[in-house]
C-alpha cells in the first residue's frame, strides 16, 4: 500500500517525462507523443536550467549551513538559560515555525520594503531596495528560511542533548573543556544520529524551497536573477503547461535529491555509525 | 532507509512500467454531435471587483432567454479571475462536468484552441447580423487560422493618466509625442522628488509595447502557424530603449521600478506617488478610489510624431461555447446575446466595459466623457498578441518582463537582451506553430 503510494506518483512522473505532454495532450486536442529523451535533451541544452540548478544548489547549501548553526546554538542556549526565558524563547521560535511560509514571507517582505519598511527605517537607510540586487534578495530569502525552519532544528536537538546523561557534560567541563570544546567533542558525536537527521531533513526542505522565492521575489526576481529549480519547473510545466518538461526536472531533482540523501548515509556507515 | 528497500522499489518500478508501458492519460474532447434543444446550460463568466451590476445586466439577458427558448434553464456561475486558467483546464480535461458557453481572455484564444477546446463558430458569426459593426482588431482576437471561435465581449485599452494639479504647479502640458513624455517625466521628479515622473514597470509588458509598436516594431512577424519573433528588429530595439531609459533616477529608479508591474504603476498613481502612469480604461475605478480623485486626466499615449497616438494593445474578453457541448445550437444563441449590442451596452453602463462595436462604443462615449480618449486611443489603430498557442506559453514564462528588466537592471544590452527573447520565442513558435 505505502510502496504503491509512493511509487505510482514517481512513475506517473517518469512516464510523463518522456513524452511531449501539454495542455493539448491533457485535454486530447492533441495525441501525446513519445519522445524519448527528448525533454531531457532539451532541459540539459538550456543555458538557463544549469545556471538556476547552480543557484538552487549554492543557495541551498548557505540554508542548511546557516539554518544548523542558528538552531544548534540556540539549542545549546537553551540548556543554559532559566525557566523563563527558555519558555520565551521557545514560544518565539514555536510561533516562527508555526507561521505559514507564504504569511511568514509577506511580513518578511514588508518589514524590509522601501518605501514603508521599518528596516530602511531604524538603519536609516532611505529607500535602499532588497530584492534589486541578486544577492541582496537571495540574502533577504535566506533569512526568511532559516527563520522559519531553524525551530525544528532547534527543539530537535535540544531534545537530544537533554537525553545526553548530565554526568558526561559534567565531566567535560570539570576538564576545563569550553563551550565551543563540549559541543565538539562530546555533544555533536552523541547527537549524530538526531544532526543525521535534521540535515537530511533541511537539505530535502532547503533544496525544494518555492514559497518563499515565489512570493518574496515575485516569482523568481529582476529577469529571473533569483529562480530556484522548484520555481523553475512550476513556470515551464504549470505556468506554461509544458507537463513533459517540468515532469523531466521533477525527476532530475528527485535523483539528486536521491543521491545527496545515499552520498550522506554511505559516508556516515563508512565512519562506523550505523543509525 | 535501507539501500536493500530502494533496489526493491526500483524493481517495482521497473516491473510497473513494463507491465503498463503506455501513453499518460488524455481525455477525450472530441465535438459532442449532440444538439439537445432543451435542458441545463452552464455558463461560466468572470468575478468582477463589485460584480453586482455586472450579475444584473446577465441576469436580465438570461431571463429572456429562457422565455424565448421553453425547457431550458441557464445556471451562471461567476469565477475568480486569478483561478480562472486552473478553472479552464479542468473543465477541458473533464467534459462531462465543462460549461456550455465561457467567457475569457482574449490573449488565450489561440491556447485555448490548441488544446482543442473551444468551438469554431465561423459559420454562425458570420450569419449573425450585429457581427458587422465589430470593430477589426476584435474580431481578430477571436479568429485563429481564419476561423472564428466566440464573440467579443468588450476591449480593454490603456492611455496616459496625468496630474492635472501638478502639471498645472509646474505649468507643464500633456505631452504630445513620446520623446516630449519623457522630457516631461524628468521635469515632474526634478521639481517633485517624492514623485515618479512616469510610473513605468519592468514587468509591465502591455504598458512597454506601446513604445515598441510607436516605433514601428512588433512582436513576431508572419501568419498563423509561421509565427516569427521580431522583438529583436532595428525599430523595436528602438522601442525597447526608448521604454527602458526611462528607468533612472531622473524619472523611476531602477531599483524601485524593474520588478514592478502594471498594477503597481497604477497604485503608485492612486496612491499619489507618481505624475503620470499608464492606466487602462479598466483602470478607472482604483484612480477613483484614490488619493488624487479630481486631480487628475487622461489623453492618449502619444506616439512618436507630434500630436500622434502611439498604438495600444487590445487587451479584452471574448465569450466563447466550449467544443464538448450538447446544446450546440442554443450555446451558440446565448454567446450571441450575451455578446450582443443591447448586452454591451448595458455592460457598459454598468460596469465601464467598452463595447467591441463601433456604432456602440461611439455612443457610450458621448454618454460618459471619460472614456473619450480611451476610444480615440482605439479609433487610431491598436495591436494584438500574435494569434498562437506559443502566446500563453511565452506570456507565462515570463520572456518579456526578463527582457527588459535585464535592460533596466544593466544586466544585458539592448541588443543582447532582444536578441535572447527573440531566440526564447521563436523555440516556443517552433513547439505550438
Amino acid at each position: 500500500m505505502l510502496g504503491a503510494l509512493l511509487v505510482y506518483p514517481v512513475y506517473q512522473l517518469g512516464l510523463i517525462s518522456l513524452f511531449r505532454y501539454t495542455q493539448a495532450q491533457v485535454s486530447g486536442g492533441e495525441p501525446a507523443v513519445f519522445r524519448g529523451f527528448g525533454n531531457y535533451a532539451d532541459l540539459f541544452a538550456d543555458g538557463e536550467f544549469w545556471r538556476v540548478l547552480l543557484a538552487t544548489v549554492v543557495f541551498a547549501a548557505a540554508c542548511v549551513g546557516s539554518t544548523l548553526a542558528v538552531g544548534c546554538a540556540l539549542a545549546v542556549l537553551l540548556t543554559r538559560i532559566r525557566a523563563v526565558p527558555r519558555l520565551a524563547l521557545m514560544l518565539a521560535a514555536l510561533g516562527a515555525w508555526a507561521t505559514p511560509a507564504v504569511t511568514g514571507s509577506t511580513v518578511w517582505l514588508f518589514l524590509f520594503d522601501p518605501d514603508f519598511g521599518p528596516v530602511n527605517r531604524v538603519f536609516g537607510l532611505g529607500d535602499h531596495s532588497w530584492t534589486y540586487g541578486r544577492y541582496s534578495a537571495f540574502l533577504l530569502v535566506l533569512l526568511e528560511v532559516v527563520w522559519c525552519s531553524f525551530p525544528f532544528v532547534m527543539v530537535t536537538v535540544y531534545a537530544g542533548i537533554r537525553a545526553v546523561p548530565a554526568e558526561v557534560l559534567e565531566a567535560a567541563a570539570l576538564d576545563g573543556a569550553s563551550h565551543w570544546r563540549i559541543w565538539r567533542s562530546v555533544l555533536a558525536p552523541m547527537l549524530r544520529p538526531i544532526l543525521t537527521v535534521v540535515t537530511i531533513q533541511s537539505v530535502i526542505w532547503d533544496f525544494k524551497v518555492f514559497t518563499q522565492i515565489y512570493v518574496m521575489t515575485n516569482g523568481g526576481g529582476i529577469a529571473g536573477q533569483n529562480l530556484v529549480l522548484n520555481v523553475y519547473a512550476y513556470q515551464q510545466a504549470f505556468a506554461s503547461s509544458r507537463y513533459g518538461l517540468g515532469s523531466a526536472i521533477g525527476v532530475v531533482m528527485l535523483l539528486l535529491l536521491l543521491a545527496v540523501t545515499l552520498v550522506y548515509l554511505r559516508l556516515l556507515r563508512r565512519q562506523g555509525e550505523e543509525l | 532507509m535501507k539501500l536493500s528497500a530502494s533496489r526493491a522499489s526500483l524493481a517495482t518500478l521497473l516491473t510497473l512500467a513494463v507491465a503498463t508501458a503506455c501513453a499518460p492519460q488524455s481525455s477525450s474532447n472530441s465535438a459532442s454531435d449532440r444538439d439537445d434543444t432543451s435542458g441545463t446550460l452552464r455558463v461560466w463568466l468572470f468575478q468582477e471587483v463589485g460584480n453586482e451590476p455586472k450579475k444584473k445586466v446577465v441576469d436580465s439577458v438570461v431571463a429572456a432567454f429562457e422565455k424565448t427558448h421553453r425547457d431550458t434553464e441557464v445556471k451562471v456561475e461567476y469565477i475568480p479571475v486569478e483561478t480562472r486558467a486552473q478553472r479552464v483546464k479542468a473543465a477541458f480535461n473533464d467534459p462531462a462536468s465543462a460549461p456550455d458557453v465561457i467567457e475569457y481572455g482574449n490573449t488565450d484564444t489561440a491556447g485555448y484552441v490548441h488544446d482543442g477546446g473551444l468551438l469554431d463558430v465561423t459559420k454562425e458569426f458570420s450569419a449573425w447580423p450585429e457581427a458587422k459593426s465589430t470593430d477589426p482588431t476584435a474580431r481578430q482576437s477571436v479568429t485563429v487560422d481564419g476561423k472564428v471561435y466566440g464573440a467579443p465581449f468588450y476591449v480593454g485599452v490603456r492611455a496616459l493618466y496625468y496630474r492635472t494639479d501638478v502639471f498645472k504647479d509646474l505649468g507643464l502640458k500633456p505631452p504630445r509625442s513620446l520623446a516630449e513624455l519623457a522630457t516631461t517625466a524628468r521635469a515632474v521628479r526634478a521639481a517633485r522628488p517624492d514623485l515618479y515622473g512616469l510610473a513605468v514597470g519592468g514587468a509591465y509588458t502591455y504598458g512597454a509595447m506601446p513604445f515598441v509598436w510607436a516605433d514601428g516594431g512588433d512582436l513576431a512577424d508572419g501568419r498563423s502557424g509561421s509565427y516569427a519573433a521580431a522583438i529583436d528588429s532595428p525599430a523595436a530595439r528602438k522601442g525597447i530603449k526608448a521604454y527602458t531609459s526611462l528607468f533612472t533616477d531622473a524619472n523611476c529608479p531602477a531599483a524601485k521600478c524593474a520588478g514592478m508591474t502594471g498594477n503597481d504603476t497604477v497604485t503608485a498613481f492612486a496612491a499619489g506617488k507618481a505624475g503620470m502612469a499608464i492606466g487602462g480604461d479598466f483602470s478607472h475605478a482604483a484612480v477613483e478610489a484614490g488619493k488624487v480623485k479630481g486631480k487628475y486626466a487622461v489623453v492618449p499615449l502619444p506616439g512618436v510624431a507630434d500630436g500622434s497616438v502611439a498604438p495600444a494593445f487590445a487587451g479584452g474578453n471574448n465569450i466563447g461555447v466550449l467544443k464538448s457541448t450538447r446544446h450546440r445550437t442554443l450555446a451558440v444563441d446565448l454567446m450571441e446575446r450575451l455578446a450582443g449590442k443591447k448586452t454591451q451596452s448595458a455592460l457598459f453602463d454598468a460596469m465601464g466595459f467598452l463595447p467591441t462595436f463601433t456604432d456602440v462604443r461611439t455612443r457610450a462615449a458621448e454618454r460618459e466623457p471619460f472614456v473619450k480618449p480611451f476610444v480615440r486611443t482605439l479609433a487610431a489603430g491598436t495591436k494584438f498578441v500574435p494569434a498562437s498557442a506559443a502566446w500563453s506559453q511565452i506570456d507565462s514564462s515570463q520572456v518579456l518582463p526578463t527582457m527588459f528588466q535585464e535592460v533596466v537592471s544593466g544586466k544585458k544590452s539592448v541588443d543582447a537582451a532582444a536578441g535572447d527573447a527573440a531566440a526564447k520565442m521563436n523555440a516556443a513558435f517552433g513547439d505550438a506553430g
